[in-house]
C-alpha cells in the first residue's frame, strides 16, 4: 500500500470525493433502514449479506474510474442470475414477506422487457402510447399460431421440442417463433403507426387507446373472422409449445433439450423448467437493454430526443418526422412482441382476457414510476410493479389481515380495524392508480430519472406546433 | 452568376388574411440578401414557406433547379436550405454537441440495425460526425461549450448554436431569422463579420431577416422590402434607402410629404 495507493487516489480524485458523498448518503438512509429490518425480527445472515453487496455496488463511485461502470452492471447481473440459488435462503421482509419466487421472477423479467420496449416509444421519442398491449397481444398470438395445435389442418414441424412428430398444427421452435413474433409485431407497429403518428400529444394518446381496445376485441371475437378461426375466441389457444434446444444440441453442448422435462441438481438446488425460463428471460432482458442503450446513443436516438424536445425544429434540421417516429414504434413493438411470445410460451397459453386496456396502463405506470428514458429506472419500476401484481399485494394483504382483521387468529394480531378479511389484490388497480398519482405529485420525473427528462419536467419543453399542414 | 433560389408569385392566405401576396424573388449564388419590412409584413411567413413549414396557397419555389414547393421540411433541408428561428428553438435539454449532431441527421446514414450492431463503418461515421460537430462549434465561437446543455448557454451563445446547428445540415442557402435580435452592439458587430465570413470563406448564400438597419445596410448585397405581404422595393442597400415607398412604409406617408 502506501505510496502506490496514494498515487492511485490522486489519479482518481473524483472517485474518492464521490465515494465519501455516497457513503454518507448510504449511512443516513441505510442505517435506519437496516435497524428497522433487524428489529422486525428478520435479521439474519442473508440480510447482512445483501446489505454488504448493496454497499459494495453503490458506495464506491465505480462510474468515475475507467471501465468502472461495468462493475455495477456486472454485479447486478450476477445477483440476478444467481437468484434461483439463494432465493430459498433469503430472509423475510417486514410487511412484504418473502422475496418473490422464481416463477414471479420470470413474470417480472417479462414485464421489465415490455416496459423497456415502451420506454423507447414514450421515454425516448415522447410519443404517449396508451395501447401498448396491442403489441404484447400480437406477440402472444404469433406464438400461439406458430407453436401449437391451433391450425390443426396443417402439420408443420421445425425444430420443435417435446412434441410428437405426428401431432397436427404448426410447431416451430420457440426461438424462431420469438424472432417471427418480433418482426411481425414490428410490422403491426408500422401499420398502426401510419395513420396515428401524424397526430400530436393528446390526439395520439386517444387513437392508441383505441387500438389498445380493438386488439382484445379482435382476440375475443376472432374465432370466426371471415369464416376463419384465428384466435379461438374467449377460450384462447393452449397448450403452446415449450422452448428447448433439442436433443442434438443437448448432447453436443449440454443445453437443455426441453424446458418442461428438464430436471437436474446444480449447486444444491433443483433446476427445472422455471429456472430455465428465468435465465432465458434474463438473457432476453439483457438483449433489450443492450439494444436500448445502443439505440439511445445513435443517430436515431438523437433524432427521437430532438422530436420529443421540439418537433418543428427537428423537422427543420432534416429529421423526417413520420419515418423517425415509425421507427420508434417499430422498435418498441419489436420488444413487446418478443415479450408477448415468450410469456405465451411460459404460460403455455394465450387468452383474450390477458390483453385488456389496463395492461397498457400498467406497463405505462412502470415506465413513469421508474423514470422515463432511464433504463435502470424502468427496470426498477417494471420489476417492482410486476412483483406487486403477482405476489406483493397478496403478501401485504396477508400481513394486514393478520395484524388488523377481526378474523385473525394469529398471535401477531395487534388490534381490530376491520372485522372481515379484506382481499387486497382486488384493489390492485386502485392501488396502482394511487401510486401513479403520488409519483406525479411528488416526483414526476420518476424514481431514477434521466437527467434530461428531469429538466424537462421542471422547465418544460418548447414544442408549440407551427404547422398548418401535416407532412409526409 | 446564376440564381440559387427563384420564387415565383408566392402567396399565402390564413383564412381571409393574405400574409404574403404574390411575391417574386430571386437570390443569386454567394450573396447576402436581406428581407426587411415593418412588423407583420409577412417576412417570417415567407421564410416558413421556403422551409416547408407552411404550404403556399399559390406560387412556386425553385431551389437549386429543383421544385421544392410544399415539400416537407426535412426534404427541403436535405436539398440544402438551413435555417434558424426568430424565437430560439434549440433542443434545450440536449448538449451543444448533440444539437449540432441532430443538424447532421440528414447527412448521416446510420439506420436502426447498424446502430444496434455498431458496425465499423457506423463507428467511423459517428467519429467523423463528432469531429465535424466540434469543429463547427469552434467555428461558430462556441469552443469548449460542447457538453453544455443548450438551456445553460448565454443568449448570444444560443444564437450562435442555432447557426452552428443550421450549418451542420450542410446548407447551400442559409436562412437567418432576426439573428441579432436581443444582442448588444458588440455581439451584433461580431455576428455581422461572422455572416460575411460565411459568404466569403464558406461560399454560402444567405437570406437574412433583420430589423437592425446597420446590420442590413452593412453586409447586404441586395435588400428586398415587404409591406403588407407585398414586395414594395428591391435593390442595393443604397437604392432601397432612397426609395420613397420604403420610407413611407417605415415612417408613414407624412414623412415623404414633409
Amino acid at each position: 500500500m502506501g505510496d502506490r495507493f496514494r498515487t492511485w487516489l490522486a489519479a482518481h480524485r473524483g472517485f474518492e470525493q464521490e465515494t465519501r458523498r455516497r457513503a454518507k448518503r448510504a449511512l443516513i438512509f441505510g442505517v435506519p433502514g437496516f435497524l428497522i429490518l433487524a428489529v422486525s425480527g428478520s435479521a439474519s445472515f442473508g440480510l447482512v449479506w445483501l446489505t454488504a453487496v448493496a454497499l459494495a455496488l453503490y458506495v464506491p463511485a465505480w462510474s468515475t474510474i475507467r471501465r468502472g461502470s461495468w462493475v455495477v452492471v456486472g454485479g447486478v447481473l450476477l445477483l440476478a442470475a444467481m437468484y434461483p440459488f439463494y432465493q430459498a435462503n433469503l430472509f423475510q421482509l417486514p410487511i412484504f414477506g418473502e422475496f418473490p419466487s422464481v416463477d414471479t421472477g420470470v413474470t417480472m423479467l417479462i414485464f421489465i422487457m415490455m416496459a423497456l420496449g415502451l420506454n423507447i416509444v414514450v421515454g425516448y421519442a415522447g410519443l404517449l402510447d396508451l395501447g401498448y398491449v396491442a403489441f404484447y397481444a400480437m406477440g402472444a398470438y404469433t406464438a400461439a399460431w406458430f407453436a401449437s395445435q391451433h391450425f390443426s389442418g396443417n402439420s408443420i414441424h421445425l425444430g420443435s421440442v417435446g412434441i410428437n412428430p405426428n401431432t397436427a398444427g404448426i410447431h416451430i421452435s420457440i426461438w424462431i417463433v420469438l424472432f417471427i413474433a418480433a418482426i411481425f409485431t414490428s410490422m403491426v407497429g408500422v401499420i398502426i403507426g401510419f395513420p396515428t403518428l401524424r397526430l400530436r400529444g393528446d390526439y395520439l394518446a386517444i387513437v392508441t387507446l383505441g387500438f389498445g381496445e380493438i386488439m382484445p376485441q379482435i382476440a375475443r371475437n376472432g374465432d370466426n373472422l371471415f369464416g376463419q378461426n384465428i384466435t379461438n375466441g374467449p377460450q384462447g389457444i393452449n397448450p403452446i409449445d415449450p422452448p428447448g434446444f433439442g436433443n442434438s444440441l443437448h448432447s453436443a453442448v449440454g443445453l437443455p433439450s426441453d424446458y418442461l422435462t428438464f430436471n437436474a441438481t446444480f449447486l444444491g438446488t433443483t433446476v427445472s423448467s422455471v429456472q430455465l425460463f428465468f435465465w432465458t428471460a434474463l438473457v432476453l432482458v439483457l438483449f433489450t437493454v443492450f439494444c436500448s442503450v445502443r439505440l439511445r446513443d445513435s443517430r436515431l436516438g438523437r433524432a427521437w430526443i430532438a422530436i420529443r424536445e421540439d418537433e418543428t425544429a427537428a423537422a427543420a434540421m432534416g429529421v423526417p418526422l413520420m419515418r423517425t417516429k415509425t421507427w420508434a414504434y417499430a422498435a418498441g413493438a419489436f420488444f413487446g412482441g418478443i415479450a408477448g411470445a415468450y410469456y405465451a410460451s411460459f404460460k403455455s397459453g394465450t387468452f383474450p382476457d390477458d390483453f385488456f386496456f389496463n395492461i397498457s396502463i400498467f406497463i405505462l405506470c412502470m415506465v413513469i414510476l421508474g423514470g422515463m428514458g432511464n433504463i435502470w429506472g424502468v427496470i426498477l419500476g417494471g420489476g417492482f410493479l410486476a412483483y406487486l401484481n403477482q405476489e406483493g399485494l397478496g403478501n401485504i394483504g396477508g400481513w394486514l389481515n393478520q395484524h388488523f382483521s377481526g378474523q385473525s387468529t394469529s398471535s401477531n394480531h395487534w388490534f381490530t380495524i376491520w372485522s372481515q378479511d379484506i382481499d387486497v389484490p382486488l384493489y390492485q388497480f386502485g392501488i396502482f392508480g394511487a401510486i401513479l398519482v403520488l409519483v406525479m405529485l411528488f416526483k414526476p420525473e420518476g424514481l431514477i430519472p434521466s437527467s434530461r427528462r428531469k429538466a424537462e419536467f421542471h422547465e418544460g419543453v418548447a414544442d408549440t406546433p407551427l404547422y398548418d399542414t401535416q407532412h409526409e | 452568376m446564376s440564381d440559387l433560389l427563384v420564387v415565383d408569385g408566392l402567396r399565402k392566405e390564413f383564412g381571409g388574411l393574405v400574409a404574403v401576396n404574390g411575391v417574386d424573388f430571386t437570390i443569386p449564388e454567394r450573396t447576402i440578401v436581406s428581407l426587411i419590412g415593418p412588423n407583420g409584413a409577412g417576412k417570417t411567413t415567407f421564410f416558413n414557406m421556403l422551409t416547408g413549414v407552411y404550404k403556399p396557397t399559390a406560387g412556386r419555389i425553385v431551389f437549386d433547379e429543383h421544385d421544392v414547393t410544399a415539400k416537407p421540411p426535412h426534404a427541403i433541408t436535405q436539398r440544402g436550405i438551413g435555417r434558424t428561428f426568430q424565437n430560439i428553438r434549440l433542443f434545450q435539454n440536449m448538449t451543444a454537441l448533440e444539437n449540432t449532431l441532430v443538424g447532421m441527421h440528414c447527412r448521416l446514414s446510420g439506420g436502426i440495425v447498424r446502430s444496434v450492431l455498431r458496425t465499423p463503418g457506423l463507428k467511423r461515421e459517428e467519429r467523423e460526425a463528432h469531429k465535424r460537430a466540434v469543429e463547427l462549434l469552434e467555428f461558430s465561437g462556441l469552443r469548449g461549450r460542447d457538453d453544455e446543455f443548450a438551456r445553460n448557454l448565454s443568449y448570444g451563445d444560443q444564437r450562435r448554436l442555432e447557426v452552428a446547428r443550421a450549418l451542420a445540415t450542410q446548407p447551400k442557402l442559409l436562412l437567418l431569422d432576426e439573428p441579432t435580435a436581443g444582442m448588444n452592439p458588440q455581439e451584433t458587430g461580431e455576428f455581422t463579420s461572422f455572416v460575411s465570413k460565411l459568404r466569403d470563406e464558406e461560399k454560402l448564400t444567405i437570406l437574412l431577416i433583420e430589423h437592425d438597419m446597420r446590420v442590413v445596410m452593412g453586409i447586404s448585397d441586395r435588400v428586398t422590402v415587404l409591406d403588407y405581404g407585398e414586395k414594395i422595393a428591391e435593390g442595393t442597400p443604397q437604392e432601397v434607402q432612397r426609395d420613397e415607398r420604403v420610407i413611407e412604409a417605415y415612417l408613414g406617408s407624412g414623412a415623404v410629404a414633409g
